[in-house]
């Protein structure tokens, strides 16, 4: 449910975009905020080893002690600083959720793509597979392949991966149906072009914007499902800083809110901006495509 | 359009056949060891009885037949032994599915009523801080991780200030109502024991409120966008011009039509509300399904997190039927192929 503006729509000027520069003035302040959000959490897992914070992992206070100048987001049941595992718990948290994306963007892009431009056998059998995997509800699949897998972050993520890449497949095949049809792709065919040059190179040039833009909302739904598995103890195992983990830690410490207080407000920051910016992106392609 | 709803009908039957296939794999995948479920740990060192359990559970067949004899288990509702309670996972989940069911049905209610709610005032007082507050209400619930929201909550509400008690169906040593229907609350009521169905309903409130807050998102976000659509549309110039005052185009013109694509997020929501029901189990102690699959998931109890997930499945299966068919029932323009 794209949300359009009528008060403008009609007045928008339909010229092709000169590039980023053109797009990101396009986007409304809330996606501009979403943006930098995810920025500064990029930067963060690039930086954060430079930055003068306490050692995630070393006890470096008395234990359970609330927020203060000291230890801006309290102690842990271990006494360490609860704001530098915050910090660091980016290191664990996005990293994940890039790679589980690109893996199934990658896999369900691909074999959506096979699936929409060759048809026939194929395209029933990956369809199938696709019909079957999302007939589990997701966070059940997730467990029961993570439980098979053993715990583990690396587990937790194929475990994802499976999850998600169907998505992606649906989107990809839809797309490459649709522009198949296209003339420019016929002249390509009676030019004679063999029928992988004109999958890649007439083809899915055209097709990626609806990926990208669902690619940025399932960011911060990959962290939220990532941070739930680590929660039920199936993700990251302790000690390392992993959102999730820590929320479980601070839910047996009940009077110590702190605990996940810190963990909590990075994962809403993420869900939020990504959704802050998938809204943004879909609007401005969408006029386009309008 | 009840030639889609049969395809609809005939295709459930080969997509459960693909569910149950995928927990077969997955349960030959499996690390644990279904023969500890089965020998008592001190006869595993015994050759001819491991070898006698082996032949009695079939676990010395080739794999066609144990596929085969999985496939025909599950047809007779038998999910298997768990490996921790020892139990059928069949009678572990009957006895506990109540409870999920209460959670999510309680929760849906919650959701619904506060989506509608916020849906129709932000559109009514578009762009007013009406409208910010309602949407970024949804919004949070949306986003927020609901082991983190059930969390603070419980700390907030039960710990600081005691306004509800704290987790669980039923406060400790309270004997539950005679078992009619398997919600404390309605079987509290059947028994004519007010002060039990407020005990139960006490405990209620929370869980199937964080688990409602995280559904209201969708709603307000789908109820909005077609109030604001449908107020744009011929219908209400029409009754506007006939002299309807805004309440009454916007509830009696407007929000029947939103109702449609209300019921096409239905199914989806249901991914939200089983996703949720399971975290939010695990936070409040909520003796569902949902804490059953967590405790199974963490001991690595493969049949019953299977158990759990084949019997989700076909409640997601069903769920996405209805919908459709509510969808094509509520809108015959659409056509579907």
């Amino acid at each position: 449910m794209a949300m359009t503006s009528p008060d403008t729509a009609g007045f928008s000027p339909r010229r092709r975009f000169e590039g980023t520069r053109d797009i990101w003035r396009r986007l409304p302040i809330t996606a501009k905020i979403g943006a930098l959000m995810l920025l500064f959490w990029i930067l963060t897992v690039l930086t954060v080893s430079f930055w003068p914070l306490a050692d995630p992992l070393a006890m470096v206070g008395r234990r359970l002690q609330p927020p203060s100048t000291a230890n801006w987001l309290g102690t842990d049941a271990l006494g360490r600083d609860v704001f530098a595992r915050t910090m660091y718990g980016a290191v664990w948290s996005i990293p994940i959720a890039v790679v589980v994306v690109a893996c199934a963007v990658l896999i369900g892009s691909t074999l959506g793509a096979l699936a929409g431009f060759f048809g026939g056998w194929s395209d029933s059998i990956i369809m199938r597979l696709v019909d079957v995997t999302v007939s589990f509800p997701p966070i059940l699949l997730a467990m029961a392949v993570a439980a098979v897998l053993g715990p583990g972050l690396a587990n937790a993520s194929i475990a994802m991966v499976i999850v998600w890449w169907p998505i992606y497949a649906r989107l990809m095949r839809a797309q490459v149906l649709e522009k198949r049809e296209n003339e420019h792709v016929e002249a390509a065919v009676a030019g004679g072009a063999g029928s992988l040059r004109v999958l890649g190179v007439h083809i899915l040039p055209l097709c990626w914007a609806p990926t990208l833009i669902n690619a940025t909302m399932d960011f911060g739904q990959v962290v939220l499902l990532a941070a739930s598995l680590s929660f039920i103890g199936l993700g990251a195992t302790p000690p390392s800083p992993e959102w999730g983990s820590m929320i479980s830690e601070g839910a047996t410490k009940f009077y110590s809110w702190w605990i996940a207080f810190g963990p909590g407000m990075a994962i809403l920051s993420v869900v939020l901006a990504t959704s802050f910016l998938g809204d943004g992106l879909r609007d401005v392609f969408d006029r386009r495509s309008a | 359009m009840l030639a889609y709803i049969v395809r609809r009908l005939i295709a459930i039957p080969f997509l459960l056949l693909g569910v149950a296939s995928v927990s077969f794999v997955l349960s030959q995948m499996t690390k644990g060891d279904p023969l500890a479920a089965l020998v008592p740990e001190r006869m595993m060192s015994n050759p001819e009885i491991v070898n006698a359990v082996k032949a009695q559970w079939g676990l010395d067949q080739p794999l066609p037949v144990r596929y085969v004899t999985y496939i025909g288990n599950l047809l007779q509702g038998d999910l298997g032994t768990s490996f921790t309670t020892r139990r059928p996972v069949s009678t572990d989940i009957a006895e506990r599915l109540p409870a999920t069911l209460e959670l999510v049905i309680a929760a849906m209610i919650i959701g619904t009523a506060l989506g509608l709610t916020l849906g129709l005032l932000s559109a009514r007082f578009r762009g007013s801080a009406t409208d910010g507050i309602s949407r970024i209400f949804a919004l949070i619930g949306s986003s927020l991780p609901i082991f983190w929201s059930g969390l603070i909550l419980l700390y907030i509400f039960s710990v600081r200030f005691s306004i509800v008690p704290g987790t669980g169906r039923l406060p400790p040593r309270v004997t539950p109502p005679p078992d009619v229907t398997g919600f404390y609350t309605i079987d509290a009521l059947l028994a004519g024991d007010l002060s039990l169905f407020g005990q139960a309903l006490a405990h209620l409130a929370l869980p199937a409120f964080v688990l409602g807050w995280a559904v209201t998102g969708i709603i307000t976000r789908i109820v909005r966008s077609s109030l604001i659509e449908g107020l744009s549309q011929d219908y209400a110039r029409t009754a506007r011009a006939k002299g309807a005052p805004e309440r009454t185009v916007l509830i009696g013109h407007a929000l029947p039509n939103a109702m449609i694509p209300l019921l096409t997020i239905l199914g989806f929501t249901f991914a939200y509300l089983i996703t949720g029901a399971v975290l939010t189990e695990a936070i409040f102690a909520w003796p569902g399904i949902g804490s059953y699959a967590v405790r199974a998931a963490a001991s690595l109890d493969y049949p019953a997190i299977g158990g759990v997930t084949i019997v989700g499945s076909v409640a997601f299966l069903l769920a996405n039927l209805l919908t459709d068919i509510a969808y094509a029932w509520a809108n015959p323009r659409i056509k579907v192929h």
